[in-house]
């Protein structure tokens, strides 16, 4: 079973990420959750590419085995995204931060239904 | 050149919108922001017309042919997609000058011309590309640039509903993510049209159906359906009005289709109805959906809140369409993403009128308002009758195939749910309706009481006039709707 290792480390990142986006009541650990669950699929696309005994795929006649190269290519792109997500949610983290002076989501909610009409 | 028009549609936004960040001067970047949001359009009707006698055009870019290179794909299906996504923008940017936070940017205005431009690029992105990563990548592109639109609302709360759209469509779309990865292991291709070739043979893979749960969950934040609907009253509330007219009309409307293309064009129809039995499942979500928000919108002081709710109650009819899964169960889906956006887009447009002249869309200050602005008003009574689905409007024309669609099955019970679900759109409206128009001025619309700006009615009116024109001529939206189910379902028109 050592093979599908990598799956089950995922398998457990991304769990532990979701559950952290969704249980943190501080928006920046929010963001750390998402992070964390973003990453999980990163390391997912890199295992799948991943071929045994393959090395980095530059012709060479010394190897015949190499590792697919696309999805690391597309895990690229997708860690770009990640990396404009991160920065825009922090953004608002402190346009948030200014305008109510907390960054824990309780505190928030209870400021907007007190000036709620 | 007409062989290079798959391609230009996005080019022109999507070109325009780094450009755009050095035009300091507002009016400028307005005018370039124009230019490029007009040359998409008449691309877009170009595509319409070339793909009008059926068939597909198939664009290969930088001469690589799929399956090795990336390949755009146009039917009658995202023609149709594309017309009213780049129609909407090019009507709707008219509004942008005289919207408030254009005005309160000063010459940082060109960033929200740049944010809205590469909105634009990416949802015709969405919505033209054959290659399944692709897909992930605009999603997200779409999805940044709306965060940053909802975030310029005035009131501190769009800043917190950017965010929360923010984490929902994230996972949502990093889901869809895992499903592309999921369908490379199995298939190792990423092309749409590959994939849907080699997925119908490996129906019974468990990989293939977790890479389907994961894009359907996926897709269904994107879309708002049901449970998955939380982000979007806040986002469409709080965001600004003239971002909300623009989201409304295009981005979740995107969402539908890809959801139709992926289920139908991709996964194959097999797996959802038979092998998986999701039609049940969208079934219930839809009912729940359009009963929940029809009620909540009845109950909303905000306009924009009972318009935004209104939304989930509507996207759910789209989700219907999709859970019937007939001829006409889909082609209703199909104008509805249409029409829907031309209604909702007309309807957000007078708020944004509105709220230059009163920076408030609540209900309870507003009243009144008809004596004093009788042409904003009957903008916006023209789009609730649409809405409601009064025939001879575009509204109506929709909930009628969605009407049929489901009594060819004997669905009773839905058929009820749709008559039901009008009758409360008719009751939410006329609520509005009847403050604006019949009740005594509140002392804010005597003071300030006037038509909205010139250049948001004759946009609103443009708009208004488009729900009735589709509401009669029929043959541009069912039209093209019939021909891209028909190709979707693979049977003859």
């Amino acid at each position: 079973m050592i093979s599908l290792l990598n799956y089950w480390f995922v398998f457990a990142l991304m769990l532990l990420g979701l559950y952290v986006t969704i249980s943190a009541s501080n928006l920046v650990k929010k963001v750390v959750g998402l992070n964390i669950f973003q990453t999980s699929v990163f390391v997912f696309f890199i295992s799948m590419g991943k071929v045994a005994d393959g090395t980095a795929p530059i012709l060479d006649s010394a190897y015949n085995a190499y590792s697919n190269p696309l999805p690391h290519v597309l895990i690229l792109t997708a860690i770009v995204v990640s990396v404009a997500t991160t920065a825009l949610a922090l953004a608002l983290i402190v346009r948030i931060r200014e305008a109510y002076g907390s960054v824990e989501e309780s505190f928030i909610h209870d400021a907007d239904n007190d000036t709620a009409p | 050149m007409s062989a290079q028009l798959p391609i230009l549609v996005i080019l022109w936004p999507l070109v325009a919108a780094p450009l755009c960040t050095l035009l300091h001067n507002r009016q400028v970047a307005w005018m370039f922001s124009a230019v490029a949001t007009w040359a998409s359009l008449l691309t877009a009707i170009g595509l319409y017309i070339q793909t009008s006698a059926g068939g597909e055009l198939v664009y290969e870019l930088g001469g690589w042919p799929p399956p090795w290179g990336i390949s755009v794909n146009i039917d009658s299906l995202n023609a149709l997609v594309l017309l009213l996504i780049t129609g909407m923008a090019s009507v709707l940017i008219f509004a942008f000058p005289a919207s408030l936070t254009i005005q309160w940017l000063g010459n940082r205005a060109r960033l929200y011309y740049t944010a809205y431009l590469l909105c634009l690029a990416s949802l015709i992105g969405i919505t033209i590309t054959g290659d399944a990563f692709n897909v992930f990548v605009f999603l997200e592109i779409s999805s940044l640039s709306t965060y940053a639109l909802v975030a310029m609302g005035r009131d501190r709360r769009a800043q917190v509903a950017a965010f929360r759209y923010l984490i929902m469509g994230t996972v949502g779309a990093t889901f869809i993510l895992i499903s592309v990865g999921l369908l490379y292991m199995v298939t190792g291709t990423l092309n749409m049209a590959d994939l849907a070739e080699r997925i119908p043979a490996l129906h019974d893979n468990r990989v293939v159906r977790a890479a389907f749960g994961f894009f359907i969950i996926g897709a269904g934040v994107k879309v708002a359906m049901f449970p998955m609907h939380f982000w979007l009253p806040g986002a469409y509330s709080y965001a600004p009005s003239i971002a909300s007219a623009f989201l409304a009309a295009t981005a979740t409307k995107v969402a539908v289709y890809i959801m139709l293309r992926f289920v139908f064009g991709v996964f194959g129809a097999d797996l959802f109805f038979d092998v998986l039995a999701l039609d049940q499942v969208f079934l219930l979500f839809a009912t729940v959906g359009i009963v929940v928000g029809s009620l909540a919108a009845l109950y909303k002081d905000d306009i924009k809140a009972v318009l935004a709710y209104s939304s989930v109650a509507q996207l759910a009819y789209m989700v219907l369409g999709i859970a019937v899964g007939s001829v006409s169960g889909l082609t209703a889906a199909v104008v509805h993403i249409f029409n829907h956006g031309l209604i909702k887009a007309a309807l957000f447009i007078v708020l944004a009128g509105i709220f230059v002249r009163f920076q408030c869309t609540r209900l309870s200050e507003l009243a009144g308002l008809g004596k004093y602005a009788p042409w904003t008003v009957g903008a916006f009574g023209v789009g609730a009758m649409s809405l409601i689905g009064i025939p001879g409007t575009a509204g109506f024309i929709s909930k009628w195939y969605l009407l049929l669609s489901v009594l060819e099955h004997h669905w009773w019970f839905m058929a009820l749910v749709i008559i039901g679900s009008s009758l409360l759109a008719l009751a939410y409206m006329w609520r509005v309706i009847d403050a604006l128009w019949l009740r005594e001025p509140t002392q804010l619309v005597q003071e300030r009481g006037r038509e909205a700006p010139l250049n948001m009615l004759i946009p609103a009116w443009t708009l208004a006039a488009a729900n009735f024109f589709f509401g009669i001529d029929t043959t541009v939206t069912l039209g093209a709707a019939s021909r891209a189910v028909a190709s979707l379902l693979g049977v003859s028109s």
